[in-house]
C-alpha cells in the first residue's frame, strides 16, 4: 500500500493503485487518476458510469463486472470500451476509487 | 403436517440435496424435485469427451434413479417462481406450493450472447465442450484435425470449473502429440483475466505450465465477435486472434425462469445468496445451492458439495425457528488435468487462494504439482460422484471447511 496526494488530496492506494477507502475519493481526484489512465477528458457518458460504479460498490460491497455494466448502466459493453479503452471494469473502478471489482473465480 | 420443500433442479446439488433432506426427515417433509430433462450429465465427463477419454453414454444417467425413495419427481420446465405467493409454476401450468424452496438450477449457456458465436461455422469450426452434444461434435473435428491453429476462448467470468478451459489446453497438447502432430498445430489460450488464473500463486503455476507445454497466452482479451468463416476471434478492442478451429467457453448466466420470476434474480440470472448461511437474500425460506447462486466462490461441484453439509443444516435450523449457521467458507477444491496421465491439485476458499503444499494436511497429496496420484484421484471422482456424492454422504477426511495445515502460507 502507498499514500500519495492527488490533487491536494491525501489518498491510500493498493500495489495496483486501487483506492483503499473509497471516502477519500472526489471529483477533482478522479479527473487526476482518469489522467494517468490516459483519459484526457471524463465527458458525461464517463460520469454517468463513474457514478453508477460507486453506487453499485456502496450497495453491493463490489463493483460490477463489464458484462453486469454493460446490462444495467444504460452504456453498452461497445461503448464502455471506448469510454476506458484499457478495461472498462477495472480502470472506471480506479477512477471511481473503488477497491477492484472482485473476479469471480 | 409436513413441511413442503420445493427442490428446482435434479442436477449435482438438487440430488444431493434431496437425498440429505430426505435422509434427515423421512416422511416429515414432503420433498419435490423439479427437472426439465431426466439426463443427468458427469459434467467433468465432459472434459474427456473431445479425446475419445470418455464415452458419451457412459457419463449419463436417469435423474429420477438418483433420488432417494419417498422423493417426489417432477419431470417438467420450470416457468417461474412467485415469490410472495410461495408458488413454482411448472411449465403446462402446474402449480407447486411450497413452504421452502431450494434453487439449484445451476448455469446456463449464452453462446447467443456473443455476436456471431452461433452463426456460420458453428459446430463446424467453432465449438464448446460444455454441453454433450458440443463435445461430442467436438471430438469428431478433433479426429479430423491435421494441422493450424487452435484458439482456446473463455468469453467471460463466471464459467463453471473455471480450470477446465485449462484442462483442455494441456489435454489438446497431449492429444496431438500423441497423434505425432504436436509441431503442426498451434495452441493459443485467449483469456479476459491478466493471467492463466484468478489468484497470483496458482496464475503462476499454470502459466508456467502452459508455457512449458507450448500454450500461448493472450490475456486481458474481451471477446466482442466470434467470426467464423473469417476464422478470427475480435476483442472489443479491436485485437484479433486468428483460428482454424476455435473451443469457446460461452457467456454463463441463470436459468431462464429466473429472469422470468420478478425478484428473483440478478442481472444474469442468479440468485443473490449469502454467502456464509446459503439463505436468498431474496426471501427468508429460498436457499440457493451450487452454480445457480451469486456467492464469490467456483461454480463448481466440489463448491455444490460442501455447500450441502452447511445447506442442510440451515434448512434444519430455519424450518426449526433457530438462528443459521454461517459458517460455509467457499470451500473449492479441484484436480486438473494436466495429460500425460497426471493431475494437480488445487484447495482453496473466499480468503485463501490456491496455494502449494499438501492436501489435507504435510502427509498428504502435492498441491499445484502434477502427479500419478492426482490423476487417479480425478477418475476415481465419477465413482464417488454416483455413489457418494449425489447420495448424500460425507467424503472421509474432507470437510466443508477448508484445511490449513499441508499448505504454505505467506508468500513462496
Ligand atoms: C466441462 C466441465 C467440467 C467440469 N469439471 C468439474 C470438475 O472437475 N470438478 C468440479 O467440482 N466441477 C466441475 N464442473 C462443474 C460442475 O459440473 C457444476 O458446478 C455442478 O454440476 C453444479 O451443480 P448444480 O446443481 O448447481 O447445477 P447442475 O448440476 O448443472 O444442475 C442444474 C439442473 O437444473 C436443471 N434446470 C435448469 N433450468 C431448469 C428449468 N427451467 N426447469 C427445470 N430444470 C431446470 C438442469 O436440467 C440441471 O439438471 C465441470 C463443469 C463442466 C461444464
Amino acid at each position: 500500500m502507498a499514500t500519495v496526494t492527488i490533487a491536494g488530496h491525501t489518498i491510500d492506494r493498493n500495489d495496483e493503485g486501487f483506492f483503499e477507502d473509497p471516502d477519500q475519493w472526489n471529483q477533482e481526484v478522479a479527473t487526476e487518476v482518469a489522467k494517468e489512465e490516459g483519459i484526457e477528458e471524463l465527458t458525461p457518458k464517463h460520469w454517468q458510469v463513474i457514478e453508477f460504479m460507486r453506487k453499485e460498490y456502496f450497495e453491493k460491497g463490489t463493483g460490477p463486472t463489464v458484462r453486469m455494466l454493460g446490462k444495467t448502466s444504460g452504456v453498452t459493453v461497445k461503448e464502455l470500451y471506448q469510454l476506458f479503452p484499457k478495461g472498462p471494469a477495472k480502470v472506471a473502478a480506479k477512477v471511481a476509487g473503488i477497491p477492484k471489482p472482485r473476479g469471480c473465480i | 403436517m409436513a413441511h413442503r420443500i420445493v427442490i428446482l433442479g435434479g442436477g449435482t446439488g438438487g440430488t444431493l440435496m434431496a437425498n440429505r433432506l430426505r435422509k434427515h426427515y423421512g416422511s416429515d417433509a414432503e420433498i419435490t424435485v423439479v427437472d426439465q430433462d431426466d439426463r443427468h450429465v458427469y459434467q467433468p465427463g465432459l472434459l474427456f469427451v473431445p479425446f475419445g477419454l470418455a464415452d458419451p453414454e457412459h457419463i449419463v444417467r436417469g435423474r429420477e434413479r438418483q433420488l432417494h425413495k419417498g422423493i417426489a419427481f417432477r419431470l417438467a420446465a420450470v416457468d417461474r417462481v412467485d415469490i410472495d405467493e410461495r408458488i413454482v409454476t411448472l411449465e403446462g401450468n402446474e402449480t407447486l406450493p411450497y413452504d421452502l424452496l431450494v434453487v439449484a438450477t445451476g448455469a446456463r449457456l449464452l453462446p447467443e450472447e456473443t455476436e456471431g458465436l452461433t452463426g456460420p461455422g458453428w459446430n463446424e469450426k467453432v465449438f464448446t465442450f460444455y454441453d454433450l452434444d458440443g463435445a461430442t461434435a467436438l471430438h469428431q473435428a478433433l479426429e479430423d484435425f491435421d494441422g493450424g491453429r487452435i484458439a482456446l476462448n473463455v468469453i467471460d467470468m463466471p464459467i463453471k470449473c473455471p480450470v477446465a478451459p485449462l484442462e483442455f489446453s494441456f489435454l489438446a497438447d497431449w492429444y496431438f502429440q500423441d497423434r505425432g502432430i504436436r509441431d503442426a498445430v498451434e495452441l493459443t489460450y485467449v483469456t479476459p483475466l491478466d493471467g492463466a488464473f484468478t489468484k497470483p500463486t496458482a496464475s503462476a503455476a499454470l502459466g508456467g505450465m502452459l508455457e512449458e507445454k507450448g500454450v500461448s497466452l493472450v490475456t486481458e482479451f474481451n471477446t466482442g465477435e466470434v467470426d467464423g468463416p473469417g476464422g478470427r476471434i475480435v476483442s472489443y478492442d479491436e485485437r484479433e486472434v486468428p483460428f482454424d478451429l476455435a473451443v469457446v467457453i460461452p457467456l454463463h448466466g441463470g436459468a431462464e425462469y429466473v429472469e422470468r420470476s420478478p425478484g428473483l434474480g440478478d442481472e444474469l440470472g442468479f440468485v443473490p445468496t449469502d454467502e456464509r448461511t446459503l439463505q436468498s437474500k431474496v426471501r427468508p425460506e429460498i436457499f440457493a445451492i451450487g452454480d445457480a447462486t451469486n456467492v464469490p466462490a467456483s461454480k463448481a461441484g466440489s463448491v455444490t458439495h460442501f455447500e450441502g453439509e452447511v445447506l442442510l443444516e440451515n434448512i434444519i435450523r430455519f424450518l426449526d425457528g433457530d438462528e443459521l449457521d454461517a459458517s460455509y467458507d467457499g470451500h473449492a477444491n479441484c484436480f486438473i488435468e494436466t495429460g500425460f496421465h497426471k493431475a494437480m491439485l488445487i484447495d482453496f476458499n473466499y480468503d485463501t487462494e490456491p496455494l502449494t503444499g499438501h492436501f489435507p494436511s504435510s502427509v498428504g497429496v502435492p498441491l499445484l504439482k502434477d502427479s500419478r496420484l492426482n490423476h487417479l484421484g480425478k477418475l476415481m471422482f465419477q465413482w464417488f460422484y454416483w455413489h457418494a456424492l449425489l447420495p448424500g454422504r460425507d467424503i472421509p477426511g474432507i470437510g466443508p471447511d477448508m484445511p490449513t495445515s499441508g499448505k504454505v502460507l505467506g508468500p513462496r
